[in-house]
């Protein structure tokens, strides 16, 4: 932030430019300066905000349009619960009939600003928040890693690909692009079945072994390495393509600018001229992608999660929709639109800063 | 007869975050037909923004312009038939056809859309306008345009423009795209037209000679300012604005070199 | 000043008149293109060794769809307790399962399914994706950001999970209805790539000059836009058939979608529930992911096809890498060595700075 609001030129105290000298006739612009896109910023922030509301609201009508005795049977099923948990409860899944649907969903807004989930029926009827974050770290811990690691993989890959192209290289390409086309769910069984079953490298599934307690120890991490390795590696495998193919193809028509020969003629190691000016450029889009991709890594993490049966929210998920536990369903949508709305974010943040032309501001 | 009057027109743009752009600032002129009206002025200049204001793909922000006295309505029948009677000729002939239709169709749908001709003698009135742009009909009519050269897809182009048999056509930048050595053919083809069909042109241009070679009067356009006007060899020859002055010791001209050299190196006449 | 002034002024300066132009091309009269001719021309951007190989997989495939019932040895549903869980065999070439139904038959009959619901689900999408992308792109202003706006929530908002919520509600969700919630979670990415190629186009000079001459906005975008937007469509719609083929084995699988309907997907969950994974049943489980994964193949060869046909760049890189390498060049050298033994010695007496006699 700066010290002292930069000046900007206004009408009067701006000097009177020689069109020819200054090497343009446009007349009259009032140039804005700004290192911080903040016209850019604010227009996403707008979205996410909008793209928000939209998700609530869907989350809002999700129960409503399941039908409605069976909400009632989940209630009466269950006389254990506390009449504040009950009074919640019926706010959420919308079985205050009595109450109009205006009055519903303020009553929606207020629970959830409260952090009110309600209470899952499937655990016990402890608080779905609670259960949620149990759930969200194994999520967010190997799948977070697995994107990580599939995108600078595929990314390097793709960029050093296509600058050798022509080469024996580009065989991966087609490769990658198969193991992508494999459905994941088809490909993680098999893998558990020649890895785990056969040789037995691996254990069958779950983040860490049964009867072991979760805790900072060595033994602890260990295993959930040793469990985790499999899943990490079928992410990996199968998502790589996708990134391989868009740096190659990208690099490819970057390679063929000007700029790229200026630098080449210039005497650049060809290193440089590779990683400084070509992948730097071609990754933009990818970074774009990359946002945009977060939304279908989730849906994938559903499946990662029930065939590996990993603890982790997509299986949270799956257990509650064959359990009609509503209030944990439609608590873990809310909380995994919002993981998306928040990455994306943080994707767009990093766009704005690499790309340079988002700083000026557009015409 | 026709006469196109552009009076105080004004267009300012805005910039989403970066302030204004003036592009046109109090602009008038005058288009008689048969008259060619050269527009000089270098990049920049708000040149194409005139002509994007005469073919009603803007709007100007004050200011109108009238045909035959009249302003030009805003939709509806009466745009349609200001669009009749005005076309364009774009600069760049490589952009200005579609792709993906053949020549037949880019000539076929002006016919059909202003109703000139009957139906059936549609396939006629396209030839005809092909021989009159100096092109064999057989030839080019069922190419694609990236199939032909510049100069022919810019020969078309104009066939184009004369397709609704307008009063007034709109010439922006029209060789300034092509190989040097046909430009002076488009330009011919371009003045033999005008006199045979009394059209009144706007040449849009950068190069004072063919302005020059062609206007009969010169308006002189720099940051969207009309700098100075007049008939053509009073404003190259004797030009009285100092851009103008500029403008004209810019271009190259042969006599000038050749006399500041000397006679004594012998350069080519 | 009148015209003629001008005239003779041109005519002072000696220019030559026009000359009546030969067009340089190959001469003759080419005859109109019958309707065939440019439906075959339309489809040009197939016509490349990828996306043929591809199409005749995917034909494969459809034609298996279509004829089931005459293909499958067995109905898929026929139970044979007597031959359970037997690898394959001269009776049941892909074995059998844990209750003696023939493999080979459930393989042939989940064709249909897959093929149906594929190419709907992706016909839903892209004729929703065209509309909101080339209105988006078209118009402009606030109209616009609206339409991208709607676009980019349905982008963000992640589509399994509503789908699976959704689906649980439905007890015997047909065909069509998973088709079509496939189609509406799935049409936000060919929107927003069209809605950009639609912005550049829309300020092209052709269509600029189709504005100026009064052409209704119906016929800009029909006839003037789309077929220049035709090859991204294309890729967008070959794209959403493999999502959503993707997507409905996945959801079978998941068991969200009732098991009567027999598609890859829930063979795979019948096989995953039996254990079939854990137990080397490899003839139950590995063909109907194979299936999957051969038609996803075919549909990435044909958008391989269209990607080479939308951007040249990328059908010739590798050729003329190749080519320069035969040669003992690399591509990437920007400066190409100069060999000493192709150097004109006889030049070097010339004199260059006295050209003698012009």
């Amino acid at each position: 932030m700066t010290a002292v609001e930069p000046q900007l030129p206004t009408p009067e105290t701006r000097p009177a430019v020689d069109a020819v000298e200054a090497g343009t006739t446009a007349t009259q612009v009032v140039a804005g300066h700004s290192r911080i896109p903040w016209r850019f910023l604010g227009g996403r922030a707008a979205f996410y905000l909008f793209t928000l509301w939209a998700a609530l609201t869907i989350n809002f009508f999700l129960p409503r349009m399941m039908k409605g005795d069976a909400v009632s049977q989940y209630l009466s099923r269950n006389r254990n619960v506390s009449p504040e948990a009950a009074e919640a409860l019926r706010a959420l899944l919308g079985l205050d009939t009595d109450k109009s649907l205006w009055q519903q969903y303020l009553d929606y807004w207020g629970l959830l600003l409260r952090g009110d989930l309600g209470v899952s029926l499937l655990h016990g009827l402890r608080p779905v928040t609670e259960v949620i974050s149990q759930a969200l770290p194994w999520t967010i811990g190997l799948v977070g890693l697995a994107t990580i690691v599939s995108f600078a993989i595929g990314t390097i890959g793709g960029a050093f690909i296509g600058w050798r192209r022509g080469s024996k290289l580009d065989a991966f390409i087609p490769i990658t692009t198969f193991l992508s086309t494999i459905p994941y769910f088809w490909l993680g069984l098999v893998a558990i079945a020649v890895f785990s079953v056969n040789l037995r490298w691996f254990p069958i599934g779950k983040a860490y072994g049964v009867g072991m307690a979760p805790g900072w120890n060595l033994e602890f991490i260990g295993q959930v390495i040793h469990h985790g390795t499999l899943p990490l590696l079928t992410i990996v495998i199968a998502s790589l393509g996708g990134w391989m193919l868009g740096m190659r193809n990208m690099m490819l028509t970057v390679l063929d600018e000007d700029y790229i020969t200026v630098a080449q003629a210039k005497g650049m190691p060809n290193r440089r001229v590779l990683w400084g000016y070509a992948a730097r450029n071609a990754v933009l889009p990818q970074i774009q992608s990359f946002a945009l991709s977060i939304g279908f890594i989730v849906g994938g993490t559903i499946v990662m999660e029930m065939v590996f049966s990993y603890p982790g929210v997509g299986k949270l998920l799956l257990d509650a929709t064959n359990a009609k536990d509503y209030a944990l369903m439609q608590g873990v949508f809310l909380v995994i639109t919002l993981s998306v709305l928040v990455a994306n974010i943080l994707a767009d943040i990093a766009y704005a800063f690499l790309d340079p032309r988002t700083r000026q501001t557009e015409a | 007869m026709s006469t196109l009057e552009v009076r105080h027109v004004s267009k300012v743009y805005n910039l989403r975050g970066a302030g204004q752009l003036t592009a046109l600032d109090d602009v008038s002129f005058t288009i008689d037909s048969g008259q060619t009206i050269g527009l000089v002025g270098q990049s920049g200049s708000g040149k194409s923004t005139i002509a994007k204001i005469l073919t009603q793909l803007e709007t100007p922000t004050t200011g109108e312009v009238l045909l035959d006295g009249k302003p030009i309505p805003r939709r509806g029948a009466g745009l349609r038939s200001y669009r009749q009677q005005l076309r364009m000729v774009f600069q760049d002939p490589f952009a200005s056809l579609n792709p993906y239709h053949s020549i037949r169709y880019h000539l076929e749908r002006p016919l059909r859309l202003d109703k000139v001709v009957p139906k059936d003698e549609t396939e006629a009135e396209v030839r005809r306008l092909l021989e009159r742009v100096r092109l064999i009909p057989d030839a080019v009519i069922d190419r694609r345009p990236h199939e032909l050269s510049g100069g022919q897809r810019q020969r078309i182009a104009i066939a184009r423009a004369l397709a609704s048999r307008p009063a007034i056509l709109v010439a922006d930048e029209p060789v300034s795209m092509l190989d040097v050595s046909i430009r002076l053919g488009v330009l011919n083809l371009l003045a033999d037209l005008q006199r045979e069909e009394g059209l009144g042109v706007l040449y849009i241009t950068h190069d004072l000679a063919t302005a020059r070679h062609f206007s009969d009067e010169i308006i002189v356009l720099n940051q969207g300012r009309i700098v100075e006007q007049g008939k053509a060899d009073d404003v190259i020859l004797r030009p009285q604005d100092p851009y103008t002055q500029e403008l004209r010791a810019a271009s190259p001209d042969p006599e000038r070199f050749f006399a500041s050299a000397g006679p004594a190196e012998g350069g080519a006449r | 000043m009148t015209a003629t002034d001008a005239t003779q002024r041109r005519k002072a300066a000696g220019t030559p008149e026009t000359l009546l132009l030969r067009t340089t091309g190959p001469g003759g009269h080419r005859p109109d293109q019958s309707f065939w001719s440019k439906l075959v021309s339309a489809f040009a951007m197939f016509r490349n060794g990828k996306s043929i190989a591809g199409l005749a997989i995917l034909g494969f495939f459809v034609l298996v769809a279509i004829f089931a019932d005459v293909l499958a040895p067995y109905s898929p549903t026929k139970v044979d307790n007597s031959a359970r869980l037997q690898p394959p065999s001269a009776a049941h070439w892909l074995g059998t399962t844990h209750i003696g139904e023939d493999v080979l038959s459930q393989v042939i009959h989940g064709t249909r399914g897959v093929i149906v619901v594929g190419f709907l689900a992706a016909v839903i999408a892209t004729l929703i994706a065209i509309t909101v992308g080339v209105i988006a792109g078209y118009l402009s202003g606030w109209k616009s950001e609206a339409l991208s706006a709607l676009t980019n929530v349905f982008l963000v908002i992640p589509g399994l999970p509503l789908i699976i919520i959704v689906a649980s509600m439905f007890e015997e969700p047909p065909l069509v209805l998973i088709a079509a919630v496939l189609g509406i979670t799935g049409w936000a990415w060919g929107a927003r790539v069209l809605r950009a190629q639609t912005m550049s186009l829309r300020n092209r000079d052709f269509i600029q000059a189709a504005r100026a001459n009064g052409e209704p906005l119906s016929r800009i975008i029909t006839v003037e836009m789309l077929p220049n937007l035709m090859a991204l469509i294309a890729a967008s719609f070959v794209g959403t058939v493999t999502a959503a083929i993707l997507g409905l084995t996945t959801l079978s699988y998941i068991g969200v979608i009732p098991v009567t309907t027999y598609n890859w997907g829930t063979i795979l969950n019948w096989a995953s529930a039996q254990g079939a994974f854990g137990r080397n049943q490899w003839w139950w489980f590995l063909p109907p992911g194979l299936c999957i994964a051969a038609i996803g193949v075919a549909l990435s060869l044909i958008n391989f096809g269209i990607d080479e046909y939308v951007n040249p760049r990328l059908r010739s890189a590798g050729e003329r890498a190749r080519a320069m390498k035969k040669k003992g060049l690399d591509v990437n050298d920007a400066v190409t060595t100069v060999r000493k033994d192709t150097v004109r010695t006889d030049l070097a007496s010339t004199d260059l700075k006295n050209p003698g006699n012009d």
